[in-house]
């Protein structure tokens, strides 16, 4: 019962934050005298006619009230209203561009999770070891490393030269998973692993810090003591405390990689969402920057709220309330 | 590694250099440089970042010697037959051309500035930014700390590259963006450790002290705490530095920072894409640039706080003795074989 109240609670707050999200950069982009935005459009050459005239199409001749209440009617029937360039809804845009964009957000969180979780683990029960070693140094590079040279050099070392070769597996761009599931893992993994990187060398670099203390502390002396296996002490008694608080570092963790995302899609040219944004910006389309702003915001929330659940799940000492 | 056996070392450490020597009294700082000196890998850094710093201040007289500046572009002897830029060494660029024959080693240089710049201001002001926030937080706590620190959580969540998606959009991208968005996102995760230092620094009797002699809030907060809780302000500065030299370079890459002519490591990357085929370096030694100042400016922070903190295994590496090598190895053959480390010091060896 506690957990539906609960919930409600967290989707009330959250969807007050995507509104504040929204009206802000509403105002922020359309407070500004109209013909600033419809010159935008216009080119620089428009004549004063073409101007007035992408003025009253655009409904920007209205006051900004009456703009923002069309904008928060939409928004609450779930449109986004018109793209400036091309002739067709924001909606329409987003839904085309979501795929990629999603089959990069699952696949990287995967690699990054399983890779710096498990690569956290075998560093921190074995300290000094090689592969302790060796892994430190991975994480200091995928540390120091943006996330799009991290990209570019994965094109360069691994699919340049393979290409050369006449293997044609790996691939830049997108290919939907209705192409076959090698075909889209083939356009993906690259991607996969460039998104995964940075944050799995955070990742390991935390659960090896968390999980070395872990180690040291009384009761896991006790369960030593009790006789239990090596692994069952380690993974029943060390991990589960230790992941706490690298759960918790998920949640603030989601918008850096809303982030690599973009990045990533620019990158190896996938055309998800963050790439039209980034297209957006340059043509000035504000409409679908503020669309892309909105779905961000919506994902964010509702990240951290599925964060703050699984905090509850793996830490009993968690009440939620 | 256990405390126990860290606090042994430690003593022991100690002991040996105080009858090696006479005793003298030394400060926190001094005593930090002293194991910062002997922290080789640290040290290399240090250097690193030291000659990057000259570099980029000496860029106009490369400039000068190379005959090149950043902006100029060399169509006959900086680009081949069929318009690729020259490899390193070619017509007297050094690291060769870029994609349109501008000299790339120049461009590099004046990348450096850029780069350096953002990351040492941004990280200033938002050092300044964040020990204000998080004492202000901490000491007066109640109302305004439930404030700030929503706020710093909110920043801390926020995803920076759509607010730079928007800022972009809607005032064009420009140096002045950058150092405001990326001091914006830095302030909070120092303000938060700020924050805690805070809260356990001002329970501290010498604060109450200080209180009762009448000493107002901010006299206390700036001049009883402050001091106590700049160790790790330094440490963690030291690591954002590099975050905003990456983050400089991802906007700039991503055509949402320095805009091009003017050279960014960001930008020249970018631009790069298109070369892959043909012009390694013109991807390599841009990368190479960013990857070793950013990873000196980590692995010197990494020195300054094992050298900060005597808990940590990198200063024992570094100032370890043969005993103590031998001790360890036999301690973590027994932790492998599933005996319980011991948890009574033993006595120090200079005394056995």
């Amino acid at each position: 019962m506690a957990l539906i109240g609960y919930l409600i609670r967290r989707i009330l707050t959250g969807i007050v934050v995507v509104w504040l999200v929204a009206t802000g950069t509403f105002f922020l982009f359309f407070a500004r005298p109209p013909i600033t935005v419809a010159r935008q459009l216009a080119g620089r050459a428009a004549t004063p006619q073409v101007i007035n005239e992408v003025i009253t199409n655009l409904g920007l001749n209205q006051p900004i009230m009456t703009q923002y209440w069309h904008f928060i009617k939409g928004l609450l029937h779930g449109n986004l209203g018109y793209s400036y360039f091309y002739q067709e809804s924001v909606n329409t845009m987003l839904k085309q561009d979501l795929p990629p964009t999603l089959s990069l957000v699952v696949g990287g969180v995967v690699i990054w999770l399983v890779v710096g979780l498990s690569a956290g683990i075998l560093s921190a029960t074995r300290p000094r070891s090689l592969f302790d070693r060796v892994s430190n140094v991975a994480v200091l590079i995928g540390l120091s490393l943006p996330v799009f040279v991290i990209g570019e050099f994965l094109i360069l070392v691994v699919f340049v030269p393979l290409n050369q070769r006449g293997i044609t597996w790996i691939q830049t761009g997108y290919a939907g998973i209705t192409q076959g599931f090698g075909t889209w893992a083939g356009h993906m993994i690259l991607p996969w692993i460039t998104l995964a990187a940075t944050e799995a060398a955070i990742y390991t670099r935390l659960m090896r810090g968390q999980l070395l203390d872990t180690l040291g502390e009384d009761y896991i002396r006790t369960a030593r003591a009790k006789g239990l296996s090596e692994r069952r002490v380690v993974f029943r008694h060390g991990v589960r405390a230790a992941l706490t608080p690298v759960v918790s570092q998920l949640g603030v963790d989601v918008g850096a990689l809303l982030g690599g995302v973009v990045v990533v899609e620019v990158v190896f040219g996938l055309g998800g969402l963050g790439q039209v944004a980034i297209e957006a910006v340059s043509k000035g389309d504000l409409p679908v920057i503020l669309g892309f702003v909105i779905l961000a915001a919506i994902f964010v929330v509702v990240a951290n709220i599925i964060v703050d659940l699984l905090y509850a799940v793996l830490d009993p000492r968690v009440r939620i309330t | 590694m256990s405390v126990t056996e860290v606090e042994f070392e430690a003593r022991g450490a100690e002991e040996a250099q105080a009858a090696g020597g006479a005793i003298e009294g030394r400060s926190q700082w001094s005593l930090t440089w002293r194991r910062l000196r002997g922290d080789r890998v640290a040290m290399a850094s240090l250097i690193v970042i030291v000659i990057m710093i000259a570099l980029a201040i000496a860029a106009p007289l490369f400039v000068k010697i190379t005959g090149h500046p950043p902006n100029t572009a060399y169509p006959d002897t900086g680009q081949d037959l069929s318009g690729n830029p020259v490899g390193p060494g070619v017509n007297g660029f050094w690291l060769g051309t870029d994609g349109v024959g501008r000299d790339l080693f120049i461009r590099i240089l004046y990348g450096a500035r850029i780069s350096l710049f953002v990351g040492l201001f941004t990280t200033a002001i938002a050092t300044v930014a964040g020990v204000s926030v998080g004492l202000l937080a901490g000491y007066f706590g109640g109302f305004v700390d439930t404030v700030l620190a929503r706020f710093t959580d909110a920043v801390l969540a926020f995803p920076y590259v759509v607010l730079a998606i928007a800022l972009a959009a809607l005032f064009g991208p420009s140096l002045t963006i950058i150092l405001a968005m990326i001091t914006f996102f830095s302030w909070a995760g120092i303000a938060r450790i700020v924050r805690g230092q805070t809260l356990s620094i001002k329970e501290k009797e010498y604060v109450e002290a200080a209180r009762s002699l009448g000493a107002g809030p901010f006299r206390i907060m700036f001049l009883d705490i402050l001091p106590n809780l700049l160790a790790p302000v330094l440490v963690v500065a030291t690591l954002y530095i590099p975050q905003a030299v990456i983050f400089e370079a991802t906007l700039s890459f991503l055509a949402l920072g320095i805009q091009p002519p003017t050279a960014s490591w960001g930008n020249i990357l970018a631009e790069a894409t298109n070369f892959y085929q043909t012009s390694w370096w013109y991807v390599v030694f841009p990368a190479l640039a960013l990857l070793i100042t950013t990873l000196a400016f980590n692995l010197l922070g990494d020195g300054i706080r094992d050298a900060m903190d005597p808990r940590t295994e990198r200063l024992l590496a570094a100032s370890r003795n043969k005993r103590g090598r031998k001790k360890r190895r036999k301690a973590a053959a027994a932790g492998q074989a599933g005996a319980l480390p011991d948890p009574v010091p033993q006595p120090p060896a200079a005394l056995s």
